[in-house]
């Protein structure tokens, strides 16, 4: 009963946040409507016993994902009232994309083959544990290519982005420091002039 | 059953690429022979470590994720061997053009471990692992010249089109993960193919057409080739020499570890779509490349229609076709190579050596490059004694032997009007006047040595075929179930 109210109430939390998102006039404002949806379902999932893909959730999309998010949108200077424009001419596309995708999604969940009738496996009480556990001795080797391949990123940006410029002024410290006198003074021997 | 040790080439190549990324951060831009030596040695290293793991009876290892064969070892060999020759190229290029850069060579060992990976997989999760791997790397080595903008928009393009061939890869594979209820290794997979009936298996059929799709597109076979042109011409031609060969052989690793390893008793099920996309391939590329006055994009339509014939040479089923198939993408990788390196030969600080044009006349300027090409490009044209006449053959008798005649007779035909636009590369080399009146640049010596050596090898493996296309069939032989 009581972790019915709870669910319920994420639940209102999570489409009320949603439609604020794609509602409300600032874009900061929508940002951190996301952040409450993404929160919100969190919870759900936590509530459900997925509680490790719940943390992530937190985690990776509200910690680091939406943070970045945020900087994005405070370093563009964006035309609010340009990207409001036509949000009631999309209305009904909008509307009708949903429509389908309810209508679809019933469709599916009342198939038989998606019935379920007991679950697969017995769910373990921490899965966050056990998850853990295949990931670091059955699947650690895709888990470090995994990690290889994270590594390859970092170098690939690098590459991609590190690059001296030669029309940026900046002082080069340890040239500037291990300057001699040689570098700077020259001494020309000249004729004598009347 | 974990046994760590059975990875040992892959992890030597992991480790040896840290180190060189760390110690490449303390030399001079004088030094640079230095890290572009230590790359090249580690390949070698780990290729040897590789040779001593042939000869060996099949072995699971990291929870029968990593298997051992001689057709992965056999594999391996090859994209090592090429990768090193291709950086001797690779070097010269970068040198010209003030792109160095290690992380270049690193960069390409990347996508080696990746493909290693691939070669010596035994579960799906780890096809797509090793994949992406490669794919990562090749999307920013085509990015590499990053102020060129056709480099750029080349590599947006490929990094967008193999974003959505992965997702089609893996939708196929999670479809199988369903089918199979949890099951990704490939023996675990045949063992449920066994158990159905393949064509009235609506589900099983609609994952290989995923499946299928996402292996056409790394080959950059027909439905699937659209960045195959463009890629190939925008990116710098170092990337090019490297993406037009070693990676095919990856493709085909992965051809044959997932159609043939695990859904082998399918192949009823996937013929039929490998038929269509090798035919529509040979047609569709050899036409097309009639059309090109750009030499880069000439190459990546006759990549198309070559990459056809190993489809349709793999698509009978049977161990002729399969080992016709792998003798094809070598001897086609270790053509490709070559024939980039002529490119790159041609190229200088200035010039992109890149159109039809810049081969006029190259018999005048240097006799014994323009007889390297003509090596290259008969070998592609399939004219004997060069080694991709007998490529051609054995693919054909596969198809012959499979029944498929009709087959047979468009790819000879196709094969005719192919030879329309080598033939015409090498008039304007032999008997057209050089635009550009100048003699080549002078080369370093292990430039020189390597080209010829390529050169020489397809004109040699053309005559005796045969020690090769028996290592092929071993490989397969004792590999596959």
């Amino acid at each position: 009963m009581f972790q019915q109210f709870i669910f319920y109430l994420f639940t209102a939390v999570l489409i009320a946040s949603a439609i604020g998102v794609v509602t409300v006039r600032n874009p900061i404002y929508a940002a951190l409507c996301l952040i409450l949806a993404f929160f919100s379902s969190a919870a759900i999932w936590v509530l459900s016993g997925a509680e490790f893909l719940g943390i992530v959730l937190v985690l990776v999309y509200v910690g680091a994902v939406m943070v970045l998010f945020l900087f994005v949108i405070m370093m563009l200077d964006l035309n609010l009232d340009l990207l409001k424009e036509g949000f009631i001419r999309y209305l009904p596309i909008g509307l009708g994309a949903a429509l389908i995708i309810i209508i679809e999604m019933s469709l599916v969940l009342h198939m038989p083959t998606f019935q379920i009738k007991q679950p697969l496996a017995v769910l373990p009480t921490n899965n966050t544990e056990a998850l853990g556990e295949i990931l670091y001795t059955d699947y650690a080797y895709p888990f470090e290519i995994a990690a290889v391949i994270l590594v390859l990123a970092i170098v690939a940006a690098i590459v991609l982005t590190l690059r001296r410029r030669a029309d940026v002024k900046l002082q080069n410290i340890p040239e500037q420091i291990q300057v001699r006198r040689n570098d700077r003074v020259r001494l020309i021997k000249m004729q004598a002039e009347k | 059953m974990m046994n760590i040790a059975i990875a040992t080439p892959e992890i030597f190549l992991l480790i040896s690429i840290c180190i060189i990324l760390l110690i490449d951060l303390f030399l001079r831009d004088d030094q640079r022979l230095i890290s572009y030596i230590l790359v090249q040695i580690s390949v070698l290293i780990t290729a040897f470590l590789l040779i001593s793991t042939l000869h060996t009876n099949k072995q699971l290892g990291l929870n029968a994720m990593y298997v051992q064969d001689e057709l992965g070892g056999f594999l391996k060999i090859s994209i090592l061997v090429l990768t090193s020759t291709a950086f001797v190229y690779i070097r010269k290029y970068l040198n010209d053009k003030n792109l160095w850069k290690t992380e270049f060579f690193l960069l390409v060992l990347f996508a080696v471990l990746g493909m290693m990976i691939m070669a010596s997989a035994n579960h799906l999760l780890l096809v797509y692992l090793g994949l992406e791997l490669l794919s990562l790397a090749l999307y920013t080595l085509v990015a590499f010249s990053r102020d060129d903008s056709r480099a750029t928009e080349a590599a947006m393009k490929y990094f967008i089109l193999g974003a959505i061939a992965s997702g089609m890869l893996l939708y196929g594979i999670s479809m199988l993960y369903g089918l199979t209820m949890g099951q990704l290794e490939l023996q675990a997979i045949a063992a449920y193919i066994d158990t159905q009936a393949i064509l009235e298996n609506i589900p099983l059929l609609f994952t290989l057409v995923f499946i299928v799709g996402g292996i056409a597109f790394k080959f950059g076979a027909v439905p699937l080739h659209m960045w195959v042109p463009d890629v190939y011409q925008g990116a710098p031609t170092a990337t090019t020499l490297f993406l037009g060969s070693v990676p095919k052989i990856a493709a085909f690793a992965m051809l044959i570890r997932v159609l043939s390893e695990s859904l082998g008793l399918a192949q009823s099920g996937w013929a039929q779509l490998l038929l269509v996309i090798g035919l529509l391939s040979v047609i569709i590329g050899n036409l097309l490349a009639i059309a090109q006055f750009n030499l880069k994009r000439m190459l990546a339509y006759s990549a198309i229609a070559q990459m056809g014939f190993v489809l349709l040479g793999t698509m009978t089923g049977t161990l002729e076709g399969y080992s016709a198939g792998l003798f094809y993408t070598l001897t086609y990788a270790l053509t490709a190579v070559g024939g980039f390196a002529i490119l790159i030969l041609l190229s200088h600080q200035g010039l992109e050596a890149e159109t039809l044009d810049d081969l006029k006349g190259l018999n005048e300027r240097s006799p014994w490059y323009a007889f390297i090409m003509l090596l290259f490009l008969f070998s592609m044209a399939g004219i004997p004694p060069m080694v991709g006449f007998y490529a051609k053959f054995s693919v054909i008798q596969a198809l012959l032997q499979g029944g498929y005649l009709w087959a047979a007779i468009i790819l000879v035909l196709m094969s005719v009007i192919g030879a329309f636009y080598y033939l015409r590369t090498i008039k304007m080399m032999y008997f057209d006047k050089p635009e550009l009146d100048f003699t080549l640049k002078t080369t370093t010596l292990d430039f020189k040595l390597v080209l010829s050596t390529n050169g020489l090898l397809i004109l040699i493996l053309g005559l005796l075929p045969s020690s090769l296309m028996s290592l092929c069939t071993n490989a397969l032989v004792t590999s596959l179930p």
